[in-house]
Protein backbone atom coordinates (compact mmCIF):
# COMPACT_ATOMS: atom_id res chain seq x y z
CA UNK A 1 0.00 0.00 0.00
CA UNK A 2 0.81 3.49 -0.65
CA UNK A 3 1.98 6.04 2.24
CA UNK A 4 -0.94 8.12 1.33
CA UNK A 5 -3.90 5.17 1.50
CA UNK A 6 -6.33 6.00 3.70
CA UNK A 7 -7.76 3.73 6.08
CA UNK A 8 -12.16 5.08 6.11
CA UNK A 9 -12.52 3.49 9.49
CA UNK A 10 -9.34 5.92 11.09
CA UNK A 11 -10.69 9.41 9.80
CA UNK A 12 -12.82 11.37 12.39
CA UNK A 13 -16.70 12.18 11.02
CA UNK A 14 -15.81 15.34 9.68
CA UNK A 15 -12.75 13.91 7.59
CA UNK A 16 -14.73 11.14 6.42
CA UNK A 17 -17.67 13.30 5.20
CA UNK A 18 -15.05 15.17 2.84
CA UNK A 19 -13.83 11.93 1.81
CA UNK A 20 -16.87 10.80 0.60
CA UNK A 21 -17.53 13.67 -1.08
CA UNK A 22 -14.35 13.13 -2.84
CA UNK A 23 -15.17 9.09 -3.29
CA UNK A 24 -18.85 9.98 -4.75
CA UNK A 25 -16.99 12.73 -7.46
CA UNK A 26 -14.58 9.55 -8.04
CA UNK A 27 -17.72 6.97 -8.10
CA UNK A 28 -15.78 4.49 -5.55
CA UNK A 29 -19.07 2.39 -4.57
CA UNK A 30 -17.39 0.25 -2.34
CA UNK A 31 -15.84 3.10 -0.53
CA UNK A 32 -19.08 4.64 -0.52
CA UNK A 33 -20.50 1.27 1.16
CA UNK A 34 -17.88 1.04 3.15
CA UNK A 35 -18.08 4.90 4.79
CA UNK A 36 -22.22 4.37 5.21
CA UNK A 37 -22.11 1.76 7.47
CA UNK A 38 -19.26 2.83 9.45
CA UNK A 39 -21.54 6.16 9.85
CA UNK A 40 -24.59 4.37 10.78
CA UNK A 41 -22.50 2.10 12.99
CA UNK A 42 -20.78 5.32 15.19
CA UNK A 43 -24.66 6.50 16.00
CA UNK A 44 -25.40 8.72 12.56
CA UNK A 45 -29.15 9.10 11.77
CA UNK A 46 -29.56 7.73 8.23
CA UNK A 47 -31.08 11.02 7.77
CA UNK A 48 -27.43 13.01 8.30
CA UNK A 49 -25.87 10.64 6.97
CA UNK A 50 -28.01 10.98 3.01
CA UNK A 51 -27.94 14.46 3.61
CA UNK A 52 -24.84 15.55 4.98
CA UNK A 53 -22.60 12.63 3.18
CA UNK A 54 -24.49 11.42 0.20
CA UNK A 55 -26.87 14.46 -0.78
CA UNK A 56 -23.91 17.03 -0.21
CA UNK A 57 -21.12 14.94 -2.23
CA UNK A 58 -23.59 14.46 -5.28
CA UNK A 59 -24.40 18.42 -4.92
CA UNK A 60 -20.99 18.57 -5.93
CA UNK A 61 -20.99 16.38 -8.82
CA UNK A 62 -24.16 18.03 -10.10
CA UNK A 63 -22.66 21.43 -10.07
CA UNK A 64 -19.31 20.30 -12.16
CA UNK A 65 -21.62 18.33 -14.51
CA UNK A 66 -23.68 22.04 -15.07
CA UNK A 67 -20.29 23.73 -15.40
CA UNK A 68 -19.21 21.65 -18.06
CA UNK A 69 -16.75 20.00 -16.24
CA UNK A 70 -18.05 16.22 -15.52
CA UNK A 71 -19.65 14.56 -18.39
CA UNK A 72 -22.31 11.94 -18.85
CA UNK A 73 -19.70 8.65 -17.75
CA UNK A 74 -18.38 10.43 -14.47
CA UNK A 75 -21.71 11.27 -13.71
CA UNK A 76 -23.33 7.38 -14.12
CA UNK A 77 -20.42 6.71 -11.86
CA UNK A 78 -21.00 8.64 -8.84
CA UNK A 79 -24.49 7.96 -9.36
CA UNK A 80 -23.52 4.15 -9.04
CA UNK A 81 -21.90 4.87 -6.09
CA UNK A 82 -24.29 6.88 -4.49
CA UNK A 83 -26.87 3.81 -5.38
CA UNK A 84 -24.51 1.87 -3.48
CA UNK A 85 -24.70 4.55 -0.50
CA UNK A 86 -28.63 4.16 -0.83
CA UNK A 87 -29.64 0.39 -0.81
CA UNK A 88 -27.94 0.47 2.95
CA UNK A 89 -29.55 3.32 3.95
CA UNK A 90 -33.16 3.10 2.28
CA UNK A 91 -34.78 0.81 5.04
CA UNK A 92 -33.27 2.46 7.57
CA UNK A 93 -35.14 5.99 6.40
CA UNK A 94 -38.57 4.37 6.03
CA UNK A 95 -37.60 2.45 9.83
CA UNK A 96 -36.77 6.05 11.17
CA UNK A 97 -39.58 7.87 9.30
CA UNK A 98 -37.08 10.28 7.85
CA UNK A 99 -38.39 13.42 6.14
CA UNK A 100 -39.30 12.74 2.61
CA UNK A 101 -38.12 15.68 -0.17
CA UNK A 102 -41.01 14.60 -2.17
CA UNK A 103 -42.21 12.13 -5.00
CA UNK A 104 -41.14 12.48 -8.78
CA UNK A 105 -42.75 10.46 -11.49
CA UNK A 106 -40.39 10.12 -14.87
CA UNK A 107 -40.31 8.72 -18.24
CA UNK A 108 -39.01 9.08 -21.71
CA UNK A 109 -41.81 9.85 -24.08
CA UNK A 110 -43.57 7.52 -26.28
CA UNK A 111 -41.11 6.45 -29.79
CA UNK A 112 -38.13 7.74 -27.70
CA UNK A 113 -35.62 4.99 -26.86
CA UNK A 114 -32.89 7.75 -25.29
CA UNK A 115 -33.10 7.57 -21.36
CA UNK A 116 -29.39 8.69 -20.62
CA UNK A 117 -30.27 11.98 -19.67
CA UNK A 118 -33.81 11.06 -18.02
CA UNK A 119 -31.36 8.02 -15.98
CA UNK A 120 -29.08 10.75 -14.69
CA UNK A 121 -32.15 13.26 -13.64
CA UNK A 122 -33.94 10.26 -11.86
CA UNK A 123 -30.34 9.17 -10.24
CA UNK A 124 -30.13 13.00 -8.93
CA UNK A 125 -33.47 13.75 -7.67
CA UNK A 126 -32.77 10.12 -5.70
CA UNK A 127 -29.43 11.53 -4.24
CA UNK A 128 -30.99 14.77 -3.67
CA UNK A 129 -33.17 13.14 -1.59
CA UNK A 130 -36.32 12.68 -3.82
CA UNK A 131 -38.43 9.36 -3.91
CA UNK A 132 -38.48 8.56 -7.91
CA UNK A 133 -40.73 6.34 -9.92
CA UNK A 134 -38.92 5.55 -13.30
CA UNK A 135 -41.17 4.10 -15.77
CA UNK A 136 -38.28 3.44 -18.30
CA UNK A 137 -38.61 4.58 -22.41
CA UNK A 138 -41.41 4.75 -24.93
CA UNK A 139 -44.27 5.96 -22.32
CA UNK A 140 -47.61 6.51 -23.68
CA UNK A 141 -49.66 9.14 -22.17
CA UNK A 142 -51.77 6.35 -20.61
CA UNK A 143 -48.92 4.73 -19.26
CA UNK A 144 -48.03 8.29 -17.73
CA UNK A 145 -51.44 8.97 -16.43
CA UNK A 146 -51.88 5.18 -14.97
CA UNK A 147 -48.56 5.87 -13.09
CA UNK A 148 -49.90 9.74 -11.94
CA UNK A 149 -53.16 7.80 -10.29
CA UNK A 150 -50.65 5.30 -8.95
CA UNK A 151 -48.18 7.31 -7.12
CA UNK A 152 -49.39 10.58 -6.77
CA UNK A 153 -46.26 12.48 -7.03
CA UNK A 154 -45.57 15.83 -6.34
CA UNK A 155 -43.68 16.13 -9.82
CA UNK A 156 -44.37 14.64 -13.58
CA UNK A 157 -40.93 14.31 -15.37
CA UNK A 158 -40.93 13.87 -19.23
CA UNK A 159 -38.02 13.63 -21.81
CA UNK A 160 -37.36 13.45 -25.33
CA UNK A 161 -33.97 13.31 -27.49
CA UNK A 162 -35.46 13.66 -30.93
CA UNK A 163 -37.19 16.15 -32.85
CA UNK A 164 -39.63 13.76 -33.91
CA UNK A 165 -40.76 13.02 -30.11
CA UNK A 166 -40.46 15.56 -28.25
CA UNK A 167 -44.05 17.67 -29.50
CA UNK A 168 -45.58 14.36 -27.61
CA UNK A 169 -45.16 15.89 -24.26
CA UNK A 170 -47.89 18.63 -25.58
CA UNK A 171 -50.00 15.68 -25.95
CA UNK A 172 -49.37 14.56 -22.72
CA UNK A 173 -50.02 17.87 -20.85
CA UNK A 174 -53.02 18.42 -22.93
CA UNK A 175 -54.48 15.57 -21.79
CA UNK A 176 -53.64 16.15 -18.24
CA UNK A 177 -55.42 19.71 -18.96
CA UNK A 178 -58.58 17.69 -19.90
CA UNK A 179 -58.81 15.94 -17.29
CA UNK A 180 -58.68 18.57 -15.39
CA UNK A 181 -55.64 17.36 -12.96
CA UNK A 182 -53.01 19.80 -14.89
CA UNK A 183 -52.42 21.63 -11.61
CA UNK A 184 -51.94 19.02 -9.41
CA UNK A 185 -48.75 18.38 -10.36
CA UNK A 186 -45.28 19.99 -11.68
CA UNK A 187 -43.73 19.18 -14.79
CA UNK A 188 -40.81 19.16 -15.29
CA UNK A 189 -39.24 18.89 -18.99
CA UNK A 190 -35.63 17.99 -20.47
CA UNK A 191 -33.91 16.76 -23.18
CA UNK A 192 -31.24 17.84 -25.66
CA UNK A 193 -33.56 19.56 -28.73
CA UNK A 194 -36.06 21.30 -26.03
CA UNK A 195 -35.33 24.92 -24.35
CA UNK A 196 -36.60 27.04 -22.46
CA UNK A 197 -39.32 28.46 -24.63
CA UNK A 198 -40.28 24.90 -25.73
CA UNK A 199 -41.10 24.14 -22.17
CA UNK A 200 -43.31 27.26 -21.68
CA UNK A 201 -45.39 26.70 -24.97
CA UNK A 202 -46.31 23.27 -24.22
CA UNK A 203 -47.84 24.03 -20.71
CA UNK A 204 -44.78 22.73 -18.62
CA UNK A 205 -43.81 24.68 -15.21
CA UNK A 206 -40.13 24.17 -16.61
CA UNK A 207 -37.51 23.19 -18.75
CA UNK A 208 -34.51 21.41 -16.89
CA UNK A 209 -31.39 22.26 -18.76
CA UNK A 210 -29.41 19.38 -17.15
CA UNK A 211 -30.06 16.92 -14.24
CA UNK A 212 -28.22 19.31 -11.73
CA UNK A 213 -30.68 21.95 -12.81
CA UNK A 214 -33.31 19.51 -12.22
CA UNK A 215 -32.94 19.03 -9.03
CA UNK A 216 -32.78 22.72 -8.22
CA UNK A 217 -36.00 23.46 -9.98
CA UNK A 218 -37.76 20.61 -8.40
CA UNK A 219 -36.33 21.76 -4.85
CA UNK A 220 -37.64 25.25 -5.85
CA UNK A 221 -41.21 24.30 -7.06
CA UNK A 222 -41.91 21.77 -3.74
CA UNK A 223 -40.76 24.46 -1.64
CA UNK A 224 -43.05 27.06 -3.23
CA UNK A 225 -46.28 23.97 -3.54
CA UNK A 226 -45.58 23.62 0.11
CA UNK A 227 -45.68 27.04 1.25
CA UNK A 228 -48.70 27.28 -0.95
CA UNK A 229 -50.79 24.56 0.90
CA UNK A 230 -49.60 26.25 4.02
CA UNK A 231 -51.30 29.22 3.17
CA UNK A 232 -54.34 27.40 2.91
CA UNK B 1 -12.44 0.73 -57.38
CA UNK B 2 -13.46 3.90 -56.57
CA UNK B 3 -17.17 4.95 -54.76
CA UNK B 4 -19.54 7.84 -55.63
CA UNK B 5 -18.67 10.11 -52.72
CA UNK B 6 -15.01 9.65 -53.35
CA UNK B 7 -14.91 10.53 -56.88
CA UNK B 8 -17.44 13.29 -56.11
CA UNK B 9 -14.66 14.54 -53.45
CA UNK B 10 -12.11 14.46 -56.14
CA UNK B 11 -13.95 16.65 -58.55
CA UNK B 12 -15.58 19.29 -56.41
CA UNK B 13 -14.64 21.71 -53.89
CA UNK B 14 -17.88 21.60 -52.01
CA UNK B 15 -20.58 19.21 -51.61
CA UNK B 16 -24.25 20.64 -50.53
CA UNK B 17 -25.48 17.60 -48.18
CA UNK B 18 -29.50 17.47 -47.10
CA UNK B 19 -31.62 18.59 -44.46
CA UNK B 20 -34.02 17.70 -42.01
CA UNK B 21 -35.41 14.35 -41.79
CA UNK B 22 -37.80 14.56 -38.91
CA UNK B 23 -38.71 17.91 -39.46
CA UNK B 24 -40.29 17.49 -43.13
CA UNK B 25 -41.85 14.25 -42.25
CA UNK B 26 -44.13 15.89 -39.25
CA UNK B 27 -45.30 18.50 -41.80
CA UNK B 28 -46.46 15.16 -43.89
CA UNK B 29 -48.27 13.90 -41.01
CA UNK B 30 -46.02 11.76 -39.42
CA UNK B 31 -47.54 11.24 -35.92
CA UNK B 32 -45.34 12.33 -32.79
CA UNK B 33 -43.78 8.76 -31.58
CA UNK B 34 -44.30 7.16 -34.33
CA UNK B 35 -41.37 5.23 -36.16
CA UNK B 36 -40.51 7.27 -39.23
CA UNK B 37 -39.07 4.44 -41.13
CA UNK B 38 -42.28 2.47 -41.10
CA UNK B 39 -43.44 4.75 -44.01
CA UNK B 40 -40.16 3.35 -46.10
CA UNK B 41 -42.96 0.52 -47.14
CA UNK B 42 -46.56 2.16 -45.52
CA UNK B 43 -46.65 5.57 -47.08
CA UNK B 44 -43.22 5.13 -49.84
CA UNK B 45 -44.53 8.53 -51.81
CA UNK B 46 -44.26 10.49 -48.58
CA UNK B 47 -40.29 9.32 -48.41
CA UNK B 48 -39.60 9.98 -52.22
CA UNK B 49 -41.04 13.19 -51.58
CA UNK B 50 -38.89 13.63 -48.46
CA UNK B 51 -35.87 12.73 -51.23
CA UNK B 52 -36.95 14.90 -54.10
CA UNK B 53 -37.63 17.79 -51.51
CA UNK B 54 -33.93 17.66 -51.06
CA UNK B 55 -32.26 16.92 -54.75
CA UNK B 56 -34.48 19.54 -56.03
CA UNK B 57 -33.37 22.27 -53.46
CA UNK B 58 -29.65 21.19 -55.18
CA UNK B 59 -28.30 18.77 -52.27
CA UNK B 60 -25.25 16.52 -53.87
CA UNK B 61 -26.19 14.13 -51.20
CA UNK B 62 -29.40 13.03 -49.43
CA UNK B 63 -29.50 10.66 -46.28
CA UNK B 64 -31.95 7.92 -46.45
CA UNK B 65 -35.17 7.74 -43.76
CA UNK B 66 -33.19 4.91 -41.34
CA UNK B 67 -31.89 7.00 -38.62
CA UNK B 68 -33.95 4.89 -35.67
CA UNK B 69 -33.65 1.55 -38.22
CA UNK B 70 -31.44 -0.66 -35.67
CA UNK B 71 -32.62 -3.53 -33.64
CA UNK B 72 -32.14 -1.76 -30.40
CA UNK B 73 -34.64 1.40 -31.65
CA UNK B 74 -36.76 -0.80 -33.68
CA UNK B 75 -37.68 -2.89 -30.65
CA UNK B 76 -39.69 0.01 -29.04
CA UNK B 77 -42.51 -0.85 -31.99
CA UNK B 78 -42.19 -4.17 -31.93
CA UNK B 79 -40.23 -3.88 -34.96
CA UNK B 80 -36.48 -5.50 -34.66
CA UNK B 81 -37.21 -8.55 -36.82
CA UNK B 82 -37.67 -5.84 -39.86
CA UNK B 83 -34.31 -4.35 -39.84
CA UNK B 84 -33.04 -5.81 -42.94
CA UNK B 85 -37.13 -4.70 -44.69
CA UNK B 86 -37.28 -1.41 -43.52
CA UNK B 87 -33.46 -0.53 -44.35
CA UNK B 88 -33.40 -1.85 -47.92
CA UNK B 89 -36.60 0.30 -48.44
CA UNK B 90 -35.20 3.31 -47.61
CA UNK B 91 -32.02 2.97 -49.32
CA UNK B 92 -33.96 1.41 -52.50
CA UNK B 93 -36.30 4.58 -52.41
CA UNK B 94 -33.29 6.96 -52.54
CA UNK B 95 -31.71 4.72 -55.29
CA UNK B 96 -34.51 5.83 -57.61
CA UNK B 97 -34.85 9.55 -56.83
CA UNK B 98 -31.21 9.57 -57.16
CA UNK B 99 -31.06 7.71 -60.11
CA UNK B 100 -33.74 9.95 -61.79
CA UNK B 101 -31.83 13.38 -60.85
CA UNK B 102 -30.33 13.79 -64.41
CA UNK B 103 -26.80 14.38 -62.34
CA UNK B 104 -24.52 12.74 -59.94
CA UNK B 105 -26.76 12.33 -56.45
CA UNK B 106 -25.19 10.02 -53.75
CA UNK B 107 -27.55 7.83 -51.36
CA UNK B 108 -26.18 8.16 -48.17
CA UNK B 109 -27.53 5.60 -45.49
CA UNK B 110 -28.31 7.02 -42.42
CA UNK B 111 -27.49 4.77 -38.98
CA UNK B 112 -28.28 6.44 -35.56
CA UNK B 113 -27.03 5.80 -32.29
CA UNK B 114 -28.82 2.43 -30.55
CA UNK B 115 -29.49 5.08 -28.02
CA UNK B 116 -27.83 2.20 -25.25
CA UNK B 117 -24.91 2.98 -23.11
CA UNK B 118 -21.90 0.88 -23.40
CA UNK B 119 -20.36 -1.28 -20.15
CA UNK B 120 -19.57 -1.07 -17.70
CA UNK B 121 -22.44 1.87 -16.96
CA UNK B 122 -24.66 0.48 -19.48
CA UNK B 123 -25.81 -2.74 -21.01
CA UNK B 124 -24.07 -2.06 -24.71
CA UNK B 125 -20.98 -3.98 -25.79
CA UNK B 126 -18.69 -3.95 -28.99
CA UNK B 127 -19.58 -6.84 -29.85
CA UNK B 128 -23.41 -6.31 -29.55
CA UNK B 129 -23.31 -2.54 -31.24
CA UNK B 130 -21.59 -4.15 -34.14
CA UNK B 131 -24.07 -6.53 -34.59
CA UNK B 132 -26.78 -4.10 -34.86
CA UNK B 133 -25.05 -2.08 -37.02
CA UNK B 134 -23.74 -4.56 -39.34
CA UNK B 135 -27.37 -6.07 -40.04
CA UNK B 136 -28.48 -2.16 -40.68
CA UNK B 137 -25.79 -1.93 -43.01
CA UNK B 138 -26.40 -4.92 -45.01
CA UNK B 139 -29.73 -3.53 -45.58
CA UNK B 140 -29.14 -0.20 -46.60
CA UNK B 141 -26.42 -1.92 -49.23
CA UNK B 142 -29.16 -4.01 -50.32
CA UNK B 143 -31.21 -1.06 -50.93
CA UNK B 144 -28.34 0.88 -52.80
CA UNK B 145 -26.80 2.98 -50.50
CA UNK B 146 -23.61 4.47 -52.22
CA UNK B 147 -22.24 4.71 -48.68
CA UNK B 148 -23.23 4.35 -45.01
CA UNK B 149 -23.73 7.87 -42.95
CA UNK B 150 -23.08 6.80 -39.04
CA UNK B 151 -24.87 10.37 -37.41
CA UNK B 152 -25.79 12.30 -33.78
CA UNK B 153 -23.08 9.46 -32.11
CA UNK B 154 -21.94 10.73 -28.62
CA UNK B 155 -19.52 8.00 -27.26
CA UNK B 156 -16.57 7.02 -29.39
CA UNK B 157 -16.92 2.88 -28.82
CA UNK B 158 -20.38 3.45 -30.58
CA UNK B 159 -18.29 5.58 -33.71
CA UNK B 160 -15.84 2.34 -33.21
CA UNK B 161 -18.43 -0.27 -33.51
CA UNK B 162 -20.04 1.11 -36.14
CA UNK B 163 -16.90 1.72 -38.29
CA UNK B 164 -16.58 -1.90 -37.99
CA UNK B 165 -19.41 -2.82 -39.17
CA UNK B 166 -19.12 -0.42 -42.17
CA UNK B 167 -15.78 -3.01 -42.94
CA UNK B 168 -17.78 -5.93 -42.27
CA UNK B 169 -20.62 -4.62 -45.11
CA UNK B 170 -17.39 -3.60 -47.04
CA UNK B 171 -18.72 -0.56 -47.36
CA UNK B 172 -17.33 3.15 -47.63
CA UNK B 173 -18.67 5.34 -44.71
CA UNK B 174 -18.85 8.88 -43.08
CA UNK B 175 -19.45 9.28 -39.35
CA UNK B 176 -20.18 12.74 -37.17
CA UNK B 177 -21.26 13.36 -33.89
CA UNK B 178 -23.26 14.95 -31.71
CA UNK B 179 -21.62 18.05 -29.34
CA UNK B 180 -24.13 18.92 -27.44
CA UNK B 181 -22.90 19.65 -23.67
CA UNK B 182 -20.72 22.34 -23.38
CA UNK B 183 -19.32 22.40 -26.75
CA UNK B 184 -18.24 18.45 -26.09
CA UNK B 185 -20.17 14.97 -26.70
CA UNK B 186 -22.95 13.82 -23.94
CA UNK B 187 -20.09 11.46 -23.30
CA UNK B 188 -17.49 14.11 -23.00
CA UNK B 189 -15.68 13.57 -26.58
CA UNK B 190 -14.01 17.69 -27.69
CA UNK B 191 -13.71 17.80 -31.31
CA UNK B 192 -10.15 17.24 -30.81
CA UNK B 193 -10.72 14.27 -29.47
CA UNK B 194 -12.75 13.09 -32.08
CA UNK B 195 -9.99 13.68 -35.07
CA UNK B 196 -8.15 11.92 -33.10
CA UNK B 197 -10.33 8.54 -32.52
CA UNK B 198 -10.73 8.81 -36.63
CA UNK B 199 -7.38 8.58 -37.45
CA UNK B 200 -6.73 5.87 -34.97
CA UNK B 201 -9.53 3.57 -36.56
CA UNK B 202 -8.55 0.51 -38.49
CA UNK B 203 -10.79 1.87 -41.74
CA UNK B 204 -11.18 5.54 -41.50
CA UNK B 205 -13.97 7.27 -42.74
CA UNK B 206 -14.26 9.21 -46.21
CA UNK B 207 -15.13 12.14 -44.46
CA UNK B 208 -16.35 12.67 -40.01
CA UNK B 209 -17.23 15.75 -38.23
CA UNK B 210 -20.72 17.07 -36.45
CA UNK B 211 -23.94 17.24 -36.91
CA UNK B 212 -27.37 18.46 -34.77
CA UNK B 213 -26.00 20.08 -31.55
CA UNK B 214 -27.00 22.97 -30.03
CA UNK B 215 -27.16 25.36 -32.98
CA UNK B 216 -24.63 26.66 -36.02
CA UNK B 217 -22.63 28.78 -34.08
CA UNK B 218 -21.35 25.83 -31.80
CA UNK B 219 -21.09 23.81 -34.77
CA UNK B 220 -19.16 25.83 -36.53
CA UNK B 221 -16.70 26.33 -33.35
CA UNK B 222 -16.92 22.63 -33.17
CA UNK B 223 -15.22 22.73 -37.05
CA UNK B 224 -12.26 25.17 -35.95
CA UNK B 225 -11.65 22.43 -33.62
CA UNK B 226 -11.59 20.11 -36.33
CA UNK B 227 -9.21 22.09 -38.19
CA UNK B 228 -7.02 22.62 -35.55
CA UNK B 229 -6.29 19.37 -34.76
CA UNK B 230 -4.62 19.23 -37.89
CA UNK B 231 -6.81 17.01 -40.24
CA UNK B 232 -6.36 16.63 -43.66
CA UNK B 233 -9.74 14.36 -43.86
CA UNK B 234 -12.86 16.03 -45.53
CA UNK B 235 -14.95 17.37 -42.86
CA UNK B 236 -18.88 17.26 -42.65
CA UNK B 237 -21.01 20.05 -40.98
CA UNK B 238 -24.32 20.25 -40.45
CA UNK B 239 -26.14 22.07 -38.01
CA UNK B 240 -29.87 22.55 -36.73
CA UNK B 241 -31.55 25.57 -38.13
CA UNK B 242 -32.02 27.65 -35.04
CA UNK B 243 -33.79 26.09 -32.14
CA UNK B 244 -37.14 24.51 -31.83
CA UNK B 245 -40.24 26.53 -31.03
CA UNK B 246 -43.93 25.89 -30.68
CA UNK B 247 -46.34 26.73 -33.14
CA UNK B 248 -49.71 26.28 -33.58
CA UNK B 249 -49.67 22.14 -33.20
CA UNK B 250 -46.12 21.42 -34.83
CA UNK B 251 -42.30 22.29 -34.30
CA UNK B 252 -41.01 24.88 -36.38
CA UNK B 253 -37.57 26.10 -36.34
CA UNK B 254 -36.36 29.54 -35.85
CA UNK B 255 -33.33 29.63 -38.48
CA UNK B 256 -34.06 31.70 -41.54
CA UNK B 257 -32.95 30.45 -44.80
CA UNK B 258 -31.01 33.40 -45.17
CA UNK B 259 -29.37 33.13 -41.85
CA UNK B 260 -28.35 28.98 -43.30
CA UNK B 261 -26.93 30.65 -46.22
CA UNK B 262 -24.62 32.80 -44.19
CA UNK B 263 -23.93 29.29 -42.00
CA UNK B 264 -22.93 27.77 -45.28
CA UNK B 265 -20.46 29.95 -46.35
CA UNK B 266 -18.64 30.20 -43.14
CA UNK B 267 -18.59 26.47 -42.92
CA UNK B 268 -17.09 26.62 -46.37
CA UNK B 269 -14.37 29.18 -45.38
CA UNK B 270 -13.97 26.97 -42.19
CA UNK B 271 -12.75 24.26 -43.81
CA UNK B 272 -15.71 22.07 -44.40
CA UNK B 273 -16.01 20.39 -47.51
CA UNK B 274 -19.19 18.50 -46.90
CA UNK B 275 -22.27 20.84 -45.99
CA UNK B 276 -25.20 20.38 -44.83
CA UNK B 277 -28.16 20.77 -42.37
CA UNK B 278 -29.73 18.99 -39.65
CA UNK B 279 -33.19 19.45 -37.27
CA UNK B 280 -35.30 22.11 -38.90
CA UNK B 281 -33.44 22.72 -42.31
CA UNK B 282 -36.05 22.71 -45.10
CA UNK B 283 -35.69 22.64 -49.29
CA UNK B 284 -35.99 26.40 -48.61
CA UNK B 285 -33.03 26.62 -46.62
CA UNK B 286 -30.89 24.26 -48.68
CA UNK B 287 -31.86 26.45 -51.57
CA UNK B 288 -29.97 29.39 -50.07
CA UNK B 289 -27.32 27.70 -49.04
CA UNK B 290 -26.64 26.54 -52.63
CA UNK B 291 -27.12 29.80 -53.86
CA UNK B 292 -25.01 31.53 -51.34
CA UNK B 293 -22.34 28.72 -51.98
CA UNK B 294 -22.55 28.91 -55.39
CA UNK B 295 -22.60 33.15 -55.52
CA UNK B 296 -20.06 34.55 -52.78
CA UNK B 297 -16.52 34.04 -53.21
CA UNK B 298 -14.54 32.01 -50.01
CA UNK B 299 -13.32 34.11 -47.61
CA UNK B 300 -10.75 33.93 -44.75
CA UNK B 301 -10.89 31.16 -42.04
CA UNK B 302 -13.54 32.76 -39.56
CA UNK B 303 -12.66 33.51 -36.53
CA UNK B 304 -14.81 32.72 -33.00
CA UNK B 305 -15.73 35.99 -32.86
CA UNK B 306 -16.87 36.40 -36.59
CA UNK B 307 -18.96 33.13 -36.11
CA UNK B 308 -20.61 34.72 -33.62
CA UNK B 309 -21.48 37.91 -35.20
CA UNK B 310 -23.14 36.49 -37.80
CA UNK B 311 -25.22 33.35 -36.54
CA UNK B 312 -25.02 34.56 -32.74
CA UNK B 313 -23.12 33.53 -29.17
CA UNK B 314 -21.78 30.03 -28.17
CA UNK B 315 -24.12 27.72 -25.67
CA UNK B 316 -21.01 28.02 -23.13
CA UNK B 317 -17.70 29.91 -22.65
CA UNK B 318 -15.29 26.71 -23.81
CA UNK B 319 -15.20 23.85 -25.96
CA UNK B 320 -12.85 21.75 -23.97
CA UNK B 321 -10.04 22.27 -26.29
CA UNK B 322 -6.94 24.87 -27.38
CA UNK B 323 -5.06 26.99 -24.49
CA UNK B 324 -8.38 27.93 -22.51
CA UNK B 325 -9.52 24.29 -22.26
CA UNK B 326 -12.20 25.31 -19.73
CA UNK B 327 -12.43 24.87 -15.84
CA UNK B 328 -10.53 21.44 -14.38
CA UNK B 329 -11.70 18.51 -12.26
CA UNK B 330 -11.66 18.83 -8.55
CA UNK B 331 -8.62 17.92 -7.00
CA UNK B 332 -9.19 14.80 -4.25
CA UNK B 333 -8.36 15.95 -0.79
CA UNK B 334 -6.37 12.84 0.02
CA UNK B 335 -4.73 9.53 -1.65
CA UNK B 336 -7.05 6.59 -3.03
CA UNK B 337 -6.85 3.60 -0.91
CA UNK B 338 -5.19 0.96 -2.32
Amino acid sequence: MADDDIILSDLSDDELVLQMHDDLYDGLKEEIEEAVNILIERGWTPYDVLTKALVAGMTIVGADFRDGILFVPEVLLAANAMKGGMAILKPLLIETGAPRMGKMVIGTVKGDIHDIGKNLVAMMMEGAGFEVRDLGINNSVEKYLEALEAEKPDILGMSALLTTTMPYMKVVIDTMKEKGMRDDYIVLVGGAPLNEEFGRAIGADAYCRDAAVAVETAKQFVARKHNQAAAL
Amino acid sequence: MTDALSRMLAERDWILLDGATGTNLFNMGLGSGDPPEFWNIEKPDNIRALYRGAVEAGSDLFLTNSFGGNASRLKLHQAQGRVRELNEAAASLGREIADKAGRPVIVAGSVGPTGDIFEPMGTLTHASAVEMFHEQAEGLKAGGADVLWIETISAPEEYRAAAEAARLAGMPWCGTMSFDTAGRTMMGTTSAGMAELVEKLPNPPLAFGANCGVGASDLLRTVLGFVAAGSERPIIAKGNAGIPKYHDGHIHYDGTPELMGEYAVLARDAGVRLIGGCCGTMPEHLRAMREALESRPKGPRPSLETISDALGGFSSASDGTGDDSGPARRERRGGRRG
